[in-house]
Parts: C-alpha cells; structure tokens; sequence
C-alpha cells in the first residue's frame, strides 16, 4: 500500500461521509416523500443539498471503483469505515440528532471490528481465487 | 396506510439498500477485478483509456444500475428516518452481506480475521438500534 493508496481510502471515507449528511439535510428540508409520489426523490435532485451530495458520491464512486481495482471488497469496505464515526459526529453536532450512549458504543464496536482488518492483506491474488 | 416511520418498516427500508446496495457492490468488484489495476491503465493509456476501459465493461454497467436502486432507497428512507440510524445500519449490514458474497461469488479470501470482523459489526448494528 502506497501513501497515494491510502489517501484513495481516505477521500473514499470522507466523500461518503459528507456525502450522506448532505443528503440528510437535504431530504429533511423536502420532508418525508410519499410511496404514492416516487417523482418527488427526481425533484429532490434538484435542491443544493442534495445535488452537492450527488456530486460527493460520484468523487465517492470515482475513488471507490480506482480502490477495487487493486484491493478485495473486503478490505475496501472496512478500510473506510471511518465513513460511520463520521456520519455519527456530522449528525450529532451538526443536524442536531440525538444519538445514546448505547449508539454511540455500537458506532466504536463496528469501527474497532472492521478497522482491524485492514492490518492483512489487500489483495487475493489471481491464482489463489477458487482456492480459498 | 402504512406507518413509514415503524420500526418494521423502517428494518425494511435498511434491508431493500443492503440487498441493492450488495448486488451492485459484488457487480462493481467483479468488474474492476476484470478490468485490473486502473492506475496503471491510466498511466499507460491515460484518464480517457481508463474510463472507457471501465464502462466498456458489462458488469459496471449492472453494478451502477443497482447502486442507483440503492441510492434512491437511501434517499427514501432518509425522509422517514435519522441519518445517524440509516446510514450505519445500511452500511453495516452491507458490510456483512458482502463478506458473505465475497467469499461465495467472488472468491475472496475472507479469513478468520475478516469474519471476526462481521460478528464485531453485527453486534455493533443491534446497538445501533438502542
């Protein structure tokens, strides 16, 4: 893993993290959609929050497919799993939500189990897939 | 008319963005395990190679489809529900989905430590709903 590598991850995390606050500002300000009238998530492309948290996820896309193509999904995905701590600090001090203890510690376990993780290998070699 | 704000309904709106987001996922790896190193694509036949050597690739187009099925659920869920629920749980559950497809469809080596892994964020995810 190369320093460029790592920095790849990091957007990764952090482009998902802002990505989805900016959508949960932006949906909040809409107000709930009705199954009866799915056309309202097209129209909601169309509010700034949620159109920067468009533009985030396509960065988040971007970087993302560049990480699978030289490491598994399974060392992708708990490699930014920061993304929830983030989510979880966004939501909290800036929307406002309310998050328990309880939360709070389910946040830490799922970022302690998969953040490990990413101390084996990123890659399984071509020749060994099958054989696992 | 269904309470979109119940719990049941809320767990089926996390389970319909694991199921999509998790077929677009394994989609999307197969794919870029197809295509190879992108960096070096990119070095040999520059930003445009690159691209075009992704999207020519059928399952990116299938991954994409169901990542855009799993946004929209996203979308639709974050109006009825807290983003500091949604957003972990889906991803999460995702998580554990996809070790599971890894191992099965892809082929990965998912050693002990990777399904350790799971088992620390399920447990996490029934926390998360405290």
């Amino acid at each position: 893993m190369t320093p460029r590598r790592y920095l790849v991850l990091g957007v990764v995390t952090l482009a998902s993290a802002f990505g989805d606050t900016f959508l949960a500002i932006g949906m909040k300000h809409l107000g709930p959609v009705s199954l009866t009238h799915p056309d309202e998530l097209l129209t909601a492309l169309r509010t700034p929050w949620v159109l920067s948290g468009v533009l985030l996820l396509l960065v988040w896309t971007g970087c993302y497919l560049t990480a699978l193509s030289w490491a598994d999904l399974t060392f992708v995905l708990p490699a930014t799993s920061l993304a929830y701590v983030a989510v979880a600090f966004l939501s909290r001090f800036w929307l406002h939500e309310q998050i328990s203890p309880a939360r709070w510690f389910g946040i830490a376990l799922i970022t302690a189990g998969v953040g490990f993780v990413t101390q084996g290998p990123a890659y399984t070699p071509r020749d060994s897939v099958g054989s696992a | 008319m269904m309470d979109l704000s119940s719990g049941p309904a809320i767990a089926a709106m996390i389970g319909a963005i694991v199921l999509t987001a998790t077929a677009g996922d394994v989609l999307l790896a197969s794919a870029m395990r197809s295509v190879g190193d992108l960096d070096r694509i990119k070095e040999a036949s520059g930003l445009q190679g690159a691209i075009w050597a992704v999207v020519s690739e059928s399952r990116f187009l299938g991954g994409v489809a169901f990542m855009a099925l799993s946004f929209f659920s996203l979308l639709f869920s974050l109006s009825h529900a807290d983003v500091s629920l949604i957003a972990p749980a889906a991803g999460s559950l995702t998580f554990v989905s996809n070790a599971v497809a890894a191992r099965w469809v892809l082929h990965e080596n998912v050693d002990r430590r990777r399904w350790l892994a799971a088992v620390f964020v399920c447990c996490g995810v029934a926390l998360l709903k405290h």
